[in-house]
């Protein structure tokens, strides 16, 4: 995609924000788009058709009642489609412009730049200090100096270093839920990906570890695009500057969030979120 | 109220219970008779002396009590004994009255009936010979050089004393023989080989044959000095005899050479007695047979059976945890995989007799053959690889083993929690080196699961090993301090075909049936120890990566 092209986008976006909304529109470059994608599980289809564009260092929210395909869209992002056996993908998602599903990518190199988190906690059952570093490792870095650091401010952005420093070293299955949560998170950011995508992360969590989380997505935003899936509208609204309802496989509405709350242009959107069906 | 009683589930929880409870009783019962037969081989057993008249006239047995047996007076009647009428029983005595060199048998069955008196006199002596197993009877006097130097009460003291220095000459002449002079023949035997291997290249010429010459020459010198070493050994380790008489009172002259051990048993006390049974369970597992194997230790075949299976589980890990690796990891999980995993699953079932001929046929006479024909050469006629071994009897256990180690790896496997996979391939690692740094890891305890049940199940395997490799009596370990150190071709002592051969295979089962329950009992504890130690790598690795268990 081309700057002009980048730049109308941004502009498109802007339009569909509509009046009360505070972000200026210069900021507002596309980091992912998605271009009439269509994803079937065998003969069945999941994703209809679904064009979006996403914007950088903002946070998205897919919202929708279950199976409406918001995780399976969420999931195309880093390809982790792809490891299901059956799943057939036609249509284009670009990132910063170039086509992920294009034969010449790598796919390991595409999930380093789009890192995610899972809807369970999954530490590895390794120490703290190597489930941080794995990604590093992986990558041939093993020098202990760039690893300490790469650890260190990875937990910090985490939030998380405060609480585990002095045990570094112990087992990552030691730790509470929310703990592990986020030191999956830190896990992602040591690779300094562009993109995070977070599959309900905090679905598994009790309230106030819940709350720390959605306090760490609102600190990551200020580096990283970050798209998250959510059951739960009231966490859409408080974290997301964008939200996008989607209802059997299709993206019914996309816009700023607040307006989507306040003022949804569908009637399925205002349906779902006044509690009506989902 | 019976229906209630069935309903409420009680006749389960009996029928389980009563289940294990079996199970513990037969595993518990198995050890202890096995432990208890084959441990009291080696406790002194006090000598008996009986006066014994048949009728004709009285003698003397001299020995140990064995075995008491009664059979009703009916019976024994119909086998034509003579029993007085008032009898019920007849009482037979089983005496291992040893000295078969003079009387051509080990053990005598005699009847309670006609023993006329019972004592234990503490002059009794019992040798332990290098050949013709036991002697019973009494010590009558020391001998050096043909001259009486001790007789009486002080022989046995003097005895011992030259007992003592005869064990430690010949230490030195068994060090002589199997070690140095040893080396020497193995090293001369390269050379000869070598020269074969040059002859056969078209390489042989005279500064070759001048420096084989020189080379030769100079083993040839030190054998020389060796042999007459232990000429001057065997000189001074004939010097001494012991004059003894048996039960029966013919006079003996045991060469000290001959001798292992003297006991007085009568006259031990129980701590004596503990140390002598300490002493003689080590020689049991330290020290070489003797006797077509039915006396002294049984440490090659210990050695033998643990050294197959470490390389057997060498060989089987990689091998099984490769190929579950590709069944479970990248195969695509079709027909045909599902055919190859009924068919691994059959290959556990296929008798273990039958593994062995494929390994004789295949392992032994194709590749064996083959390796000899291609590496061997200069060898031939005389197989290398050609022929059973050690290496072929690993191979033929670990084929034999495989499936197990191949199932038990698959389910580990298929446990390993897609999230983990996830979490790695998010992070940007490939798919082997997800396989590599988390999976692979994760599922070793199930590997290690594996490699237990074959441990087990190859330790205690009899049948094939004696197609491919084991042998009764084998002269050399395959693991010695002759260049290339462990020497795969060799062929190899088990203790598993130990038992049998002891057992069934022995000229003198009597005296052999103790060794083999105790062989039986060193088996089993082998095995256990085996597990054990592979147990504890396996709660180790679980303790590491207990992540299943969330």
């Amino acid at each position: 995609m081309s700057t002009e092209q980048l730049k109308t986008h941004a502009i498109k976006i802007g339009s569909i924000k509509g009046s009360g909304v505070e972000v200026k529109q210069e900021t507002l470059e596309t980091s992912i788009r998605i271009d009439k994608l269509n994803l079937f599980y065998g003969e069945k289809q999941a994703l209809f058709d679904v064009d979006m564009d996403i914007p950088k260092k903002k946070v998205t929210a897919y919202i929708g009642p279950s199976g409406c395909g918001k995780s399976t869209l969420l999931r195309s992002i880093n390809r982790m489609n792809d490891l299901v056996d059956s799943v057939r993908i036609n249509g284009k998602i670009f990132l910063d412009g170039e086509d992920i599903y294009d034969k010449s990518v790598n796919v390991a190199d595409l999930r380093r730049r789009v890192g995610m988190v899972f809807q369970k906690p999954n530490p590895f059952p390794k120490s703290i200090y190597e489930n941080v570093a794995y990604g590093l490792r992986i990558q041939g870095i093993n020098d202990r100096r760039t690893l300490d650091e790469t650890v260190e401010k990875s937990l910090r952005g985490a939030a998380l270093w405060d609480e585990v420093k002095d045990r570094l070293n112990e087992n990552a299955l030691g730790m509470s839920g929310g703990q592990q949560q986020r030191l999956v998170i830190a896990r992602a950011i040591a690779i300094q990906p562009e993109v995070m995508l977070l599959d309900e992360p905090a679905s598994a969590l009790d309230p106030i570890s819940t709350l720390k989380i959605e306090e760490l997505i609102n600190e990551l935003k200020e580096k990283y695009t970050i798209v998250i899936v959510t059951h739960n509208m009231q966490q859409a609204a408080r974290v997301s500057d964008f939200t996008a309802f989607m209802y059997m496989g299709k993206l019914i509405e996309f816009g700023n969030t607040s307006e989507l709350f306040t003022n949804p242009k569908e009637k399925q959107t205002e349906d779902y979120i006044t509690g009506r069906y989902g | 109220m019976i229906k209630a009683w069935f309903k409420s589930g009680s006749p389960w929880v009996w029928l389980n219970a009563a289940a294990v409870s079996m199970s513990l009783i037969l595993v518990v019962g198995l050890l202890i008779l096995i432990a208890v037969r084959g441990l009291g081989h080696f406790w002194p057993k006090d000598i008996v002396e009986y006066k014994y008249n048949e009728g004709s006239q009285p003698t003397l047995i001299i020995g140990e009590l064995v075995e008491i047996s009664r059979m009703t007076a009916k019976e024994a009647k119909a086998s034509g004994y003579k029993l007085p009428d008032n009898a019920k029983y007849l009482e037979q005595r089983l005496i291992k009255t040893g000295n078969r060199d003079i009387t051509g048998a080990d053990f005598r069955w005699i009847q309670s009936q006609y023993i006329q008196q019972e004592s234990y006199p503490e002059d009794l002596i019992v040798i332990e010979r290098r050949e013709w197993g036991n002697f019973y009877g009494r010590l009558i006097a020391v001998k050096e050089k043909g001259q009486i130097i001790a007789e009486d009460d002080q022989a046995y003291t003097v005895a011992q004393q030259r007992i003592d220095r005869a064990l430690g000459l010949f230490d030195e002449i068994e060090h002589l023989q199997k070690k140095e002079i040893g080396a020497i023949n193995y090293a001369l035997e390269r050379l000869r080989l070598k020269q074969r291997r040059l002859q056969l290249e078209g390489k042989w010429n005279e500064a070759e044959e001048q420096t084989l010459a020189a080379e030769k020459a100079s083993y040839k010198k030190s054998y020389q000095e060796l042999q007459r070493q232990l000429s001057q050994l065997n000189e001074k380790i004939r010097r001494d005899s012991l004059v003894v008489k048996e039960a029966m009172g013919r006079t003996v002259e045991i060469p000290l050479a001959k001798v292992v051990q003297m006991l007085q048993p009568n006259a031990m006390n129980i701590v004596e007695k503990s140390w002598q049974y300490v002493v003689k369970f080590f020689d049991f597992v330290s020290e070489d047979p003797r006797e077509a194997n039915t006396e002294g230790g049984i440490f090659p075949a210990i050695f033998g059976t643990i050294m197959m299976v470490m390389l057997m589980a060498v060989i089987v890990t990689p091998f099984g945890v490769i190929a579950a690796v590709y069944m479970r990891e990248y195969a695509s999980q079709g027909l045909i995989i599902r055919i190859i995993r009924i068919a691994v699953n059959n290959l556990a079932g296929v008798p273990s007799i039958v593994y062995g001929v494929f390994g004789l046929g295949f392992f032994v006479y194709i590749l064996g053959g083959n390796i000899d024909q291609l590496f061997f050469p200069e060898a031939a006629p005389a197989p290398v690889f050609g022929t059973p071994g050690l290496l072929w009897a690993s191979l033929t256990l670990a084929l034999l083993t495989l499936p197990v180690v191949i199932v038990s790896t698959e389910e580990g496997l298929a446990r390993i929690p897609k999230s983990i996979r996830e979490g790695s391939l998010a992070l940007g690692a490939t798919k082997s080196e997800t396989l590599w740094r988390t999976v692979l890891p994760m599922a070793s305890p199930a590997m290690m699961t594996g490699l237990i049940l074959a441990v087990a199940r190859a330790a205690g395997e009899v049948a094939p090993l004696m197609l491919v490799g084991v042998v009764k009596m084998a002269p050399t370990l395959p693991l010695d301090g002759n260049f290339p150190f462990l020497h795969l071709e060799r062929k190899f002592m088990h203790l598993g075909f130990h038992i049998y051969d002891v057992g069934f295979q022995s000229p003198n089962v009597e005296a052999a049936r103790p060794l083999v329950y105790a062989t039986s009992l060193l088996l089993v504890i082998v095995i256990i120890g085996l597990n054990v130690f592979a147990i504890s790598i396996r709660n180790h690795l679980r303790e590491k990566y207990r992540a299943l268990e969330n």
